[in-house]
């Protein structure tokens, strides 16, 4: 009753292509963007800002890359940690060789140089495919972890090999560093991911997105129809890595402050694949409930024994949270192969014919 | 240039000839190393073969098979009775997985299966330790980690052994798929599922097999393993070692598996050794991958990998 497109007359091109066709989606939307930039910054105390609001954003912009071309283009990627501590480390490198460069600026900057990189560890995906191709981009996650790990200048010589995020300012406002507030820090992860996520929705909806997904479905017949694979895949493999490098400085700049290499292990490249799976593959949306999901649910569980009462030893809890996390995987997977994104549309088709049953 | 390019090119081979005990010493130890790394592989690809699925909690399946080893062990239950418990419990898990993993997830695609198996290896880490615990254990089969000398040449008793059951197991294994009735089955199964099941091969049956299989190499690593390294957390992430070995020999192939192994192995200690040194060290995390990266450019589907014929 409620949502219904019944009366909305598309008169122009432009009307009939809008990312958000239907007048009620639109309002949703803008209502949960208004809310998202006013309401935490008032209203969420440090510790949901810092410990579950700010990754949430972050891991959010690393599943859509990570979706752009796992979800899109087909290429199973497991070196997103990998990508992600190239951006990680090039911004700490532009931050710190020029301090007076704007540190949306850096972000940017080191989001190419992770593309370049992820450019040339995407060249294998034109012989390789499939599983053979997961494994191969192991290879650059174990590869570039070692060299940030080796080669000191990378963390300015540092003896302890960590990178620290310094005091930069937007506007006036100091948003990384250790005197920038959550609430600062948080509404810069959560305009660049709004940005991102339009420009990513707006990249899939059109000509690239489109060959993306020829690729995905078939690429011998996507070939034949005039997509070129190598520029193509390549396209794929150097947004997403943008994508990733800019969420891996962020990680370190907006939410960890300092970083080691550890932070960028194969366990972050799972993490994010699981966001993906679980949000829905080729979807915008999905990647961002992936996030909330991958997010919230450790948190639940950790806190679920106290909010019952239960008094359990720490390593007990710890392990019943593996079971249960790895169960919910399994469970989700069953139910809804297709991700929470489906799940998603599943509900919207429910609701346009709401009360009715056909 | 000239320094680097000598160091590269010219000092580790005249190393090689210079003391040419030490090199047997060096591919020695690589192709035990190599072999435990095939034990590891070897369960991926039984899996592989007979269900299609990319089995990635193969490595917690070792930790689990040699936790629940050494539990049994340290209440006082004999060796021979601990591996027959041991084994009725990877066959217990073979069925539960069946049941509640792979039956609700027939027929998708194969990277939401991959994922189930991610799934499993949370549950798996966690209830292993929930069960058995976490700290380190030692696992002692009376083999003596000792080393023996034959010609200058060291020798270590307990990879020795390790070789030896790796090629036992791996003849067994290419009998049972070449000999028995359900070796045929299973592979009809991983020729095509729905010509199998048309000819009245039981397709749960055969999974519920396959999984015990590889549960069974899984005991089999976790002991050579547990025996060299101690019964740890850290055991579960042999399961990165073999990925290398898995994509160079095919994912489809047991001979694939042994002989990947076997190049895996001596390149990384001979990477390491005579390599190494040059770019600082610490290289067989990524080494062998980068290695395996180089084979497949020029075979893409590994050394032993069934072609793969692409049609529109």
């Amino acid at each position: 009753m409620i949502y219904r497109e019944a009366g909305q007359f598309k008169t122009s091109y432009a009307s009939d292509q809008a990312i958000f066709p239907i007048a009620q989606d639109r309002a949703v939307v803008l209502l949960a963007l208004a809310a998202a930039f006013v309401g935490p910054p008032l209203l969420a105390s440090e510790y949901w800002l810092q410990a579950i609001l700010i990754p949430l954003l972050i891991y959010s912009l690393a599943a859509i890359g990570l979706n752009l071309l796992t979800g899109y283009a087909g290429q199973l990627s497991l070196g997103t940690g990998g990508f992600m501590a190239v951006g990680a480390y090039a911004a700490f490198k532009l931050t710190t060789a020029f301090p007076q460069v704007s540190i949306v600026l850096v972000f940017l900057l080191s989001g190419l140089v992770a593309a370049g990189v992820g450019l040339v560890f995407g060249i294998p995906s034109l012989r390789i495919k499939g599983f053979y191709l997961a494994v191969a981009t192991l290879a650059s996650q174990f590869f570039l972890v070692w060299l940030f790990n080796k080669v000191a200048w990378f963390s300015n010589y540092a003896s302890s090999g960590t990178i620290t995020a310094p005091d930069r300012a937007v506007l006036g406002v100091t948003v990384t560093g250790p005197s920038a507030t959550a609430s600062a820090r948080y509404l810069t992860a959560l305009a660049l991911v709004t940005v991102f996520a339009l420009v990513a929705k707006n990249l899939v909806r059109g000509r690239v997105g489109r060959s993306w997904m020829a690729i995905r479905d078939r690429d011998i017949a996507a070939e034949i129809i005039g997509v070129r694979p190598l520029r193509t895949k390549l396209l794929a493999f150097g947004i997403s890595s943008f994508y990733c490098g800019v969420a891996g400085a962020e990680l370190v700049f907006l939410y960890l402050g300092s970083a080691e290499t550890q932070a960028f292990d194969i366990g972050l490249s799972f993490l994010i694949l699981f966001m993906v799976i679980i949000g829905g593959r080729g979807s915008i949306l999905g990647s961002v409930l992936g996030a909330v999901f991958i997010v919230l649910v450790p948190i639940f569980l950790t806190n679920a024994p106290h909010a019952l009462g239960l008094r359990l030893p720490v390593a007990l809890q710890k392990q019943i949270e593996l079971m249960v996390f790895g169960g919910l995987i399994v469970f989700f997977l069953i139910v809804e192969p297709r991700g929470l994104a489906r799940l998603w549309q599943i509900t919207k088709e429910k609701l346009r014919l709401w009360p009715f049953p056909h | 240039m000239t320094d680097l390019l000598y160091l590269v090119a010219v000092a580790p081979f005249t190393d090689m000839a210079g003391s040419p005990a030490f090199l047997v010493e060096v591919l020695l130890g690589g192709v035990f190393a190599g072999l435990m790394y095939s034990l590891v592989a070897l369960g991926f690809v039984l899996i592989f073969k007979a269900s299609g699925v990319f089995n990635f909690a193969q490595g917690v399946m070792v930790l689990f098979a040699a936790l629940t080893l050494v539990g049994l062990l340290e209440r006082g239950v004999p060796v021979v009775v601990a591996l027959a418990l041991t084994t009725a419990v990877m066959v217990a898990l073979a069925f539960a997985i069946e049941r509640l993993v792979l039956r609700p997830l027939v027929n998708q695609e194969h990277i939401i299966l991959f994922m189930a198996t991610i799934g499993l290896n949370f549950f798996l880490e966690g209830f292993g330790e929930m069960v058995w615990g976490a700290n380190v254990k030692r696992l002692d089969i009376g083999i003596p980690d000792r080393s023996f000398i034959v010609r200058g040449v060291q020798i270590n008793q307990l990879e020795l052994t390790a070789a030896l059951t790796a090629a036992v197991l791996v003849t067994v294994l290419a009998l049972f798929f070449q000999k028995t009735r359900i070796g045929r089955a299973l592979r009809a199964v991983a020729d095509d599922h729905e010509a199998a099941l048309s000819i009245g091969i039981p397709l749960k049956t055969i999974w519920v097999v396959v999984w015990s299989v590889a549960g069974v190499v899984a005991i089999v690593a976790g002991v050579m393993w547990g025996a060299k390294s101690g019964v740890q957390f850290s055991l579960s992430l042999i399961a990165l070692k073999a990925l290398p070995v898995l994509i160079l020999g095919g994912f489809e192939s047991v001979p694939g598996a042994i002989v990947g192994g076997l190049i895996i192995g001596v390149g990384e200690k001979v990477g390491e050794v005579y390599w190494g040194p040059l770019v600082g060290g610490a290289i067989e995390n990524w080494f062998a991958y980068v290695l395996a990266l180089a084979f497949l450019l020029a075979r893409p589907q590994g050394l032993f990998g069934e072609k793969i014929i692409e049609r529109v």
